[in-house]
């Protein structure tokens, strides 16, 4: 008796209009999360943590540098999910959430490469290699740009969000696909020259700052998130008569306070 | 259902042969610039046949993508795509004659003439049947992988930039293969592994393409 009710409970949160203020009030708390994580990563990251018997002072760019890196490849998949629960479910919730990740997905997907060239110069010697790991990397910014390109480029939205989630899904196959024939291309070519897998033995306080960055990547992508669906559903919800009210109850709420 | 097929599959062959100056535009377009690159890199024979396998490939795959807009825009401006969504015959059956009926006017006449433009850049002659294989396993997937893309750009502005940004990335592991084929023969390692994969990712895409696209074509003219 209970658990059908529960999973209905969740389930409102499915259409717009209860999701709107239920995203507004986690949102804030999301986005204090992250502030707060991001100054302990960076402080643990930048003071705490040992100086690297090897690389020096440059390895750590690696408290942005891997989360970065994890974010964007985690978060294509999250929207590869919302994609293929919006085509199965035909909820307009799913693909709000899926194209509201993408902006996202792209920024940390450059800022993975931006800060891998910076650490590529001193280390390797050069901005850029073509290493199995940076090239599909770029190739997943290609794959970013095209959902968006493709999702803004189509006015009606219903179309753009079907057509956004079928690319979404064909990426999403053919990621590991790329990823493994990049690999491949690249040791026939120039054999193992170039490994980026780290020595194994980390000092604690590197892996610990690491880990408190990557959180506040999450806390920080759901924060954004949440903030950029909330916007979406306005514009898309705009002739609703529960927009009317919202946006009444929230120009009230500031006039009051003038 | 084989005779829808081969009624979709005739009539598209039959349209292609009415149109030949595209077929012929997008065979000229293959052959300007494959003899562009001696211009760009000098003329060097052991350069460019040592670049010979991923130029060919790359041209092939440009030739491929610029034509590929041409595969539903008349249907869909003329109204022949609807009725066909509309017919009780399964999409992704006339969905796959239209892609081999395009690839037969367009990937065919481009797997025809390289090696001719292959003796251009000096290939090895021994490697000349490895790159006619590669291309005549390669050239339908960057089809079938190009149709969802046409068919999900069809009718928008700017759709020929869009179509290049969404299928681009998902062509390079066929030609990283493709080019890859090449090479492993010329350098005497045999070209047998990628030849499978490349008819590997053939078989997948065969069976996977055509459901997508005949999606992608729903969602278009909904």
């Amino acid at each position: 008796m209970n658990a059908p009710e529960r999973s209905r409970s969740l389930f409102r949160f499915a259409a717009p209009h209860n999701f709107y203020p239920l995203a507004g009030r986690l949102a804030p708390w999301f986005a204090a999360a992250a502030l707060i994580l991001t100054f302990a990563g960076l402080w643990l990251g930048f003071f705490v943590a040992p100086t690297d018997a090897t690389q020096g002072q440059v390895y750590r760019v690696i408290f942005i540098h891997v989360p970065a890196a994890w974010m964007s490849m985690f978060i294509y998949l999250v929207m590869a999910f919302w994609s293929a629960v919006g085509l199965v479910m035909n909820t307009r919730l799913s693909f709000v959430m899926s194209q509201a990740l993408a902006p996202t997905g792209a920024m940390f997907c450059f800022v993975a490469l931006w800060t891998g060239a910076l650490w590529g110069k001193p280390t390797w010697g050069a901005y850029w290699v073509w290493d199995a790991r940076l090239t599909s990397q770029l190739l997943l910014l290609f794959l970013y740009f095209g959902f968006i390109a493709l999702t803004r480029a189509i006015e009606d939205p219903r179309r753009a969000d079907r057509a956004g989630a079928i690319i979404a899904l064909v990426g999403a196959v053919n990621v590991p696909i790329i990823y493994f024939s990049v690999q491949w291309w690249n040791t026939l070519h120039q054999g193992a020259s170039v490994s980026l897998t780290k020595a194994p033995s980390m000092a604690t306080t590197m892996l610990a700052g690491m880990l408190v960055m990557a959180i506040a990547a999450w806390m920080y992508t759901i924060a954004v998130v949440l903030w950029r669906a909330r916007s979406m559903i306005l514009e898309r919800e705009r002739h609703t008569e529960w927009v009317g009210a919202v946006l009444e109850r929230e120009a009230q709420l500031k006039g009051g306070r003038a | 259902m084989l005779s829808t097929f081969l009624a979709v599959l005739r009539r598209d062959l039959l349209l292609a042969w009415r149109g030949r100056a595209d077929v012929l535009v997008t065979l000229a377009f293959f052959v300007i610039v494959v003899c562009l690159f001696p211009f760009g890199v000098g003329a060097e024979p052991n350069q460019l046949r040592a670049i010979a396998p991923g130029v060919l490939w790359v041209a092939a795959l440009l030739a491929c993508l610029l034509s590929l807009h041409r595969l539903f825009a008349q249907d869909y401006a003329d109204g022949t795509l609807e009725q066909l969504l509309l017919s009780s015959e399964p999409a992704a059956l006339w969905v796959t004659a239209k892609v081999l009926a395009f690839w037969l006017s367009t990937g065919l006449p481009v797997v025809a003439v390289a090696p001719g433009l292959a003796l251009l850049l000096d290939l090895e002659q021994g490697a000349l049947p490895v790159l006619v294989l590669s291309l005549a396993l390669g050239t339908p997937i960057l089809g079938l992988l190009g149709a969802v893309g046409a068919a999900l750009t069809l009718g928008l502005r700017g759709g020929g930039m869009l179509l290049a940004l969404l299928v681009l990335p998902l062509f390079v592991p066929v030609l990283i293969f493709g080019a890859g084929a090449v090479e492993a023969e010329m350098s005497g390692s045999g070209a047998a592994a990628h030849l499978l994969l490349l008819g590997g990712g053939l078989a997948g895409a065969l069976a996977l393409a055509p459901w997508a696209c005949a999606a992608a074509l729903r969602i278009t003219t909904d």
